[in-house]
């Protein structure tokens, strides 16, 4: 009873509605001893999450005033100012919700509208998977929002009851890196918004974070409000979006400010590839780490040496090799390790948190992983095709087959990697799965088909990403579900800041909820997937595990391979800058490794003539270049002693040291300059 | 002995097995058993001219010591067994004070070298050593030799190679000004420390001839070095147009390693693009790629920050510096050269995760070598923040010696179990009065230490007196793979017939204590002052020239030679020879892909700003041209049918001309 009373005191704090239910939750439950142990622990671990969570407040609070649900005051006027999404919900009205076996009752509140959005629902006898503990628990939801996670809840009569069955009841999945407005000269993904969130919420995922790529020389704001334009009419789970820095100068640092402090975006790509398109310098990127460390977002590095890339590409390409092949050749995995080790540098530096997209390669993950040892502040995210296919296909006869594998950095083709990145992913040193999903038809791929440096570069993998990880690490025993939990949810959410509203089952978190059922199979195959390419890259790959019921936003969008998502219901989340899970080590950091300097009396000894000229004098470029010889100083130093270093001179076999003491320098002797 | 080689690694443990492990104990005159190993060490000797085709050339001129020559009497190379053919020795005398007869003969002293042990990068042996016009004639027990002969008494020593320093800076200027010890004065205090050969960087200027640059410092060394000499280049701007100089340096000079810098931006750097050429090229000429890794243009902007946070003394130059910086670019060049198959010298090695990146590369079976120097070997980066400015200001070097004490050790370790290959001092050393010239700005402090003269002590004392390696290691070390992987072996870095008589007598019992004050260099301030060291050389042989005896030095101006170096190493260049005739990329013969393309569509702000790095020979592609093949829709906005999959609608069932195999995906 202490643990409840704990919780009323936090009232005052709680939103009002999370009160009245948490304040009888526990009362019915005091009849079961042995569990209530547990329970009282998982209650002290999400009651007073929005305590410690500043991330959440945070990003409630801007939610509230723009074009977010407002859910803490309750308010039905604040709900209709969710313009973008409000229209399209009209758009498809009614869709059917019932299959499940249980009992559904619209409850006839005066808050919800009456298009059956926003439901009542509870989730019985499911085995409730969070990243640190599993427990036994219903989860009751309404207006999208986990209300209730316990034994016997009390619940009002009449909602839509589930029956998990003893199925893992994890959250949704969070792909962190799909491309889905990516455009390659001038032509889109084959999955757009709707297509990419639909078959990412068949695959268990329900929320993505999109890369607004623009090109150089645009606008990143424009371009970010073209993206969230888009997802906003097409996107059917919650999105957020990465900014990608294609060029660095001051006008982009203006833009990212405004991004951080009004946009609610927090994580930025840089290029290490694409010589003369993207790339960055070491200088900016240096730069553009200690900018970003400023402003309290993650750098997100596509890490791959574009100089040698060039310059392999170039080789190879006159050798005469212009198939996929190619692609691979020119981009060996030591290039993206190298990079990978040249960006954590950096961001040691700067002491700016560095996550690495797309770890494609044994050494690049290993490199991660040392360099974590070392204390570096690095994360690591490797995709769904580089956790269950090699490189070997790139070798493939059929040109588009070949060129449907074609991404960067490419996968490798030591076939051991996969299994090594799933090793990685279970220990920890790696901590999130991406996709990269970025699907092109074949018709786009062939652009390349004379030129594989022209071939759009992006690998299928959103809607098979969670299945995969269950299949090639928790089904293998190397990691549990709590960890599976993590890398495909829970880490992301931490790392980006959505934690805890998403990556956790808990009261007032998101109701993006997966019932996982680990027994399901099938064969991936383009025929049955969602997504509107037409060649899948795991093709005929038999994978175990899979969602068997999705909800997003409290609503089922997904249940025995129905998909019912909704087009333009995914809502933009902001993201507050300074997530905690980055940057607590980088602030202590910062605090502890000030510099300091040496306090010295000032030199007064002798110092050496240097040229007139201003090219010795200044460390700046121009000066750099003028060729040395070997001219005598134009002005004399009174205190030097009279000896040339030019030419042989006749007292050249006396020691000369002491021509340099001065012993009695005018003005007195000083003890700075004294070297005895 | 045998203790100490217990930790060889394993494969040198079958070569010291032939050795057996008794070699310390007093020799035996006449038997069996030296004779076999006798043997063995004839076998490796003699014949070595016909395999290192560029000691024939050079010593065209001179006697060939070779078996042949026997009617010479003064080129006698020994062989077993044969009895000799001068009736006896006459300077039969042993005491420590035998170097009376000194007979001027010719060109060169004619010496012998009586009771020491001789001591080789392979094995160590008692025998004489016989020296005449400049070369080692003989070697054995009981040698023939002419009458009146100076005898150099090495009872109770170790007889070596004398030492190659692979890099000094004795004449690179920085800010205009040039070091304090040129070449003679460097080569002197090389000489006085048993170094008996260096290789000088010479800094060749952003946009000057590599040519005219080198005949400079030659023409420099030969007018003053004492000792003999070989030349790197520093390559500071590359471009296209210094292959032709590069290859007649080459082919012509001598010259086979070049340095390139990763650091001093704006200044020296390269970029990796530019770094990707030149090692291509540099393999192609068979040359060594040496390499400065630090990153410069983090440095660039530490040093802006540190400048703007008001640190300007010399601990400014480390904060700036950091260890990581410098292990990146290690990491880099180790990267560029594996992928052009070049092999890589990482000059200046000072950092343990530098280091490190070196040893890992090596256990890849990248071709890469590492130098640590008698700087990083023997102190640490604390002094940075002494408080007496010129001692401070002393230290500064790039990359900087590191903060952590334990470094030191580390690179020991690394060297005798021979993950690093080669020291030298990287000594250039500038007077304090020089060092201020950066007093109020340490990015403006000339970058440079000594070393050149307390190297090989350095590494006897930190390496060879602790236990970590043995002598033969230590020779190894110093002399040997230098001279092996620069080309230059067996004339340099190996006492056996026919190599140049650059010999060291080295006493491991004695220690000495290195002080600005009695150091015999220019510069006022030695970063090693008042640390101990055992293992001196007590007397140094140049070029058949006795140069140190008894603590006194002996040197002759400009009597060092240039030595020339050829191409293609065999240490080097055998392994990298073999990987790229593997290393051929091939394609995929496939049919023509024919079907459908999608239009791109030729709005040019999409099309990348520079479509040549990209694509660089093959044409744009068709914006103009329509497809035929091409389905209906596009891509561009909203459609009506934006709910409906349209997974089928661009899968062409029949398209015109017949369906091919090719787009078939299922």
């Amino acid at each position: 009873m202490s643990d409840c009373r704990r919780e009323w005191n936090r009232e005052d704090e709680l939103p009002v509605y999370l009160a009245g239910p948490i304040a009888t939750g526990p009362n019915q439950r005091k009849s079961y001893g042995m569990f209530s142990s547990v329970e009282g622990a998982f209650d002290s671990k999400t009651i007073d999450f929005d305590n410690y969570a500043v991330g959440r407040k945070g990003s409630r609070t801007p939610r509230s005033g723009s074009r977010e649900r407002v859910l803490d005051s309750g308010d039905p006027a604040g709900k209709t100012s969710s313009e973008g999404r409000e229209g399209s919900l009209t758009d498809s009205p009614g869709e059917a919700e019932d299959v499940r076996p249980g009992v559904v009752v619209r409850y006839p509140s005066g808050m919800e509208s009456s298009n059956g959005e926003s439901e009542r629902l509870l989730i019985k006898g499911g085995r409730v998977v969070n990243d640190d503990q599993s427990i036994y628990a219903d989860v009751y939801i309404e207006d999208g929002l986990i209300k209730q996670v316990g034994e016997n809840l009390v619940v009002p009569a009449g909602v839509k009851v589930i029956e998990a069955n003893g199925r893992m009841v994890i959250p949704g999945g969070i792909d962190v890196n799909t491309c889905l407005m990516k455009s390659h000269l001038g032509t889109q993904p084959a999955d757009d918004f709707l297509q990419g969130t639909k078959a990412a919420l068949a695959g268990g995922t329900t929320m993505i974070i999109d890369h607004v790529t623009p090109e150089p020389g645009q606008s990143l704001l424009e371009a970010f409000e073209r993206w969230q334009e888009a997802a906003d009419k097409k996107a059917c789970c919650d999105y957020s979006l990465h900014v990608d820095v294609p060029q660095w100068d001051e006008t982009v640092k203006e833009e990212l400010e405004l991004l951080v402090q009004d946009k609610g975006i927090n994580s930025f790509q840089v290029y290490m590839a694409y010589k003369d398109l993207y790339q960055l310098s070491d200088s900016q990127l240096y730069e553009a780490f200690s900018f970003l460390k400023q402003l309290g977002a993650v750098a997100l590095v596509h890490a791959e040496n574009g100089d040698v890339i060039a310059q392999e590409q170039t080789k190879i390409l006159r050798m005469g090799i212009t198939g996929p092949e190619g692609h691979a050749l020119s981009r060996p995995e030591e290039l993206e390790a190298e990079a990978v080790f040249r960006a954590i540098t950096l961001g040691n530096r700067v002491n700016c948190p560095v996550y690495i997209t797309k770890v494609m390669s044994k050494s690049a993950a290993d490199t991660i992983a040392q360099a974590r040892r070392r204390g570096c502040v690095v994360f690591g995210e490797p995709i769904t095709a580089s956790l269950v296919t090699d490189g070997s296909h790139y070798w493939n006869k059929n040109w588009a087959k070949a060129a449907a594998y074609v991404t960067s950095p490419p996968l490798s083709t030591d076939p051991t990697t996969p299994d090594h990145l799933n090793t990685l992913l279970a220990s920890g040193d790696l901590q999130v799965v991406g996709s990269a999903h970025c699907a092109y038809s074949t018709s786009q791929k062939a652009i390349g088909r004379e030129d594989f440096t022209l071939i759009p570069e992006g690998t299928n993998g959103v809607e098979e990403r969670m299945a995969f990880v269950w299949d090639k690490a928790a089904a293998m025993g190397k990691m549990d579900e709590n960890q599976f939990v993590a890398v495909t949810s829970t880490n992301a959410a931490k790392i980006f800041n959505l934690y805890p509203r998403k990556g956790r089952i808990a009261v007032g978190s998101d109701a993006d909820v997966v019932i996982w059922d680990p027994d399901s199979s099938k064969i991936i195959s383009a025929k049955l997937q969602q997504s509107a390419s037409e060649y899948n890259i795991f093709e005929g790959v038999e994978c175990r595990g899979g969602p068997a019921l999705v909800l997003s936003q409290g609503r089922v969008v997904y249940e025995e391979g129905q998909l019912q998502a909704q087009q333009g219901a995914g809502r933009f989340i902001p993201r507050k800058h300074f997530p905690d899970y980055a940057y607590q080590r980088i602030k202590i950091r910062d605090q502890a490794k000030s510099k300091q300097g040496v306090t010295r009396g000032m030199y007064d000894g002798p110092v050496h003539d240097v040229f007139a000229t201003p090219k010795y004098v200044t460390p700046s470029p121009s000066a750099k270049t003028s060729p040395t010889s070997h001219q005598p100083p134009p002005i004399r130093n009174l205190h030097q002693s009279n000896f040339s270093l030019s030419g042989a001179q006749a007292d050249d076999f006396v020691p000369r040291r002491s021509g340099h003491r001065i012993v009695a320098p005018p003005g007195g002797r000083s003890n700075i300059t004294n070297l005895g | 002995m045998s203790e100490r080689r217990c930790s060889e690694d394993d494969d040198r443990s079958s070569l010291i097995s032939r050795l057996g492990s008794d070699s310390p104990r007093p020799r035996m005159k006449y038997g069996g058993m030296f004779c076999s190993v006798e043997g063995a060490f004839e076998n490796k000797t003699l014949n070595f001219e016909s395999f290192s085709p560029q000691t024939q050339r050079r010593r065209a001129a001179r006697p060939q010591p070779q078996i042949t020559n026997h009617p010479d009497p003064h080129s006698m190379s020994l062989d077993c067994g044969r009895k000799p053919e001068y009736p006896e020795r006459t300077h039969a005398d042993t005491g420590r004070t035998c170097r009376l007869q000194k007979v001027k003969v010719l060109a060169g002293d004619r010496l012998i070298i009586k009771g020491g042990k001789i001591v080789n990068d392979d094995q160590s042996f008692y025998a004489d050593v016989y020296v005449e016009d400049g070369t080692i004639k003989q070697i054995g027990e009981n040698l023939i030799i002419p009458s009146c002969v100076k005898t150099v008494d090495a009872y109770g020593q170790l007889v070596i190679p004398g030492g190659v320093d692979a890099n000094t800076n004795l004449h690179a200027p920085q800010r205009g000004m040039n070091p304090t010890d040129d070449f003679y004065q460097g080569t002197r205090a090389a000489l006085s420390g048993g170094t008996t050969t260096i290789m000088d960087h010479v800094l060749v200027e952003p946009g000057a001839s590599l040519l005219t640059a080198f005949d400079q410092w030659r023409e420099a060394a030969e007018e003053k070095s004492c000792c003999d000499f070989s030349l790197h280049l520093d390559i500071t701007r590359w471009h296209e147009g210094l292959c032709e100089e590069l290859e007649i340096l080459i082919k012509d000079q001598g010259v086979n390693s070049f340095l390139f810098f990763m650091a001093y931006k704006d200044k020296y750097q390269s970029s990796d693009s530019q770094l990707y050429e030149a090692f291509g090229v540099l393999r192609d000429l068979g040359a060594i790629a040496q390499i400065h890794a630090e990153n410069g243009d983090i440095i660039d902007e530490e040093q802006k920050k540190l400048l703007f946070l008001g640190i300007t003394g010399p601990e400014g130059h480390i904060l700036s510096h950091p260890e990581e910086v410098e292990t990146e670019a290690v990491y880099r060049a180790v990267t560029i050269a594996k992928q052009t198959n070049c092999p890589l010298y990482v000059t200046k090695v000072m950092s343990k995760s530098a280091a490190e990146v070196i040893a890992k590369a090596r256990k890849k079976g990248i071709v890469v070598y590492g130098e640590p120097i008698t700087a990083s070997l023997a102190t640490d980066g604390s002094h940075y923040w002494s408080k007496d400015w010129p001692t401070a200001a002393a230290f500064v070097m790039s990359p900087p010696l590191n903060r952590d004490p334990s470094t030191p050790q580390y690179l020991t370790s690394l060297l005798a179990c021979g993950d690093l290959q080669v020291t030298s001092s990287a000594h250039a050393s500038f007077s304090t009065a020089q060092k201020a010239v950066g007093k109020d700005d340490f990015t403006l402090i000339p970058e440079g230490t000594n070393g050149i003269e307390e190297r090989m002590s350095v590494v006897w004392d930190r390496a060879v007196s602790t236990g970590k390696m043995d002598e033969n290691e230590f020779v190894a070390v110093t002399s040997t793979n230098a001279a092996k992987l620069f080309n230059i072996y067996p004339r340099k870095g190996r006492i056996a017939v026919g190599s140049d008589a650059d010999i060291v007598i080295w006493n491991p019992k004695e220690t000495r204590t290195v002080s600005a004050k009695t150091h015999n260099l220019m510069v006022e301030v030695n970063i090693l002052e008042g640390l101990e060291f055992r293992g001196v050389a007590s007397v140094v042989i140049s070029g058949g020239r006795v140069v140190l005896e008894d603590g006194k030095l002996n040197v002759t101006k400009g009597s060092g030679r240039f030595i020339s170096r050829k191409a293609f190493p065999d240490t080097v260049y055998k392994r990298i020879r073999a990987r790229s005739k593997m290393a051929e990329a091939r394609g995929v013969p496939r049919g023509n892909y024919d079907g459908p393309v999608h239009d791109v569509i030729s709005v040019p702000k999409l099309v990348p700003p520079t479509p040549t790095t990209r694509g660089p020979t093959c044409p744009k592609t068709q914006a103009s041209l329509r497809n035929l093949h091409q389905s209906g829709f596009t891509l561009a906005g909203n459609q009506v049918d934006d709910h409906i999959p349209r997974r089928s609608a661009q899968k062409i069932v029949a398209p015109p001309g017949g369906r091919s195999n090719i787009t078939s995906l299922s």
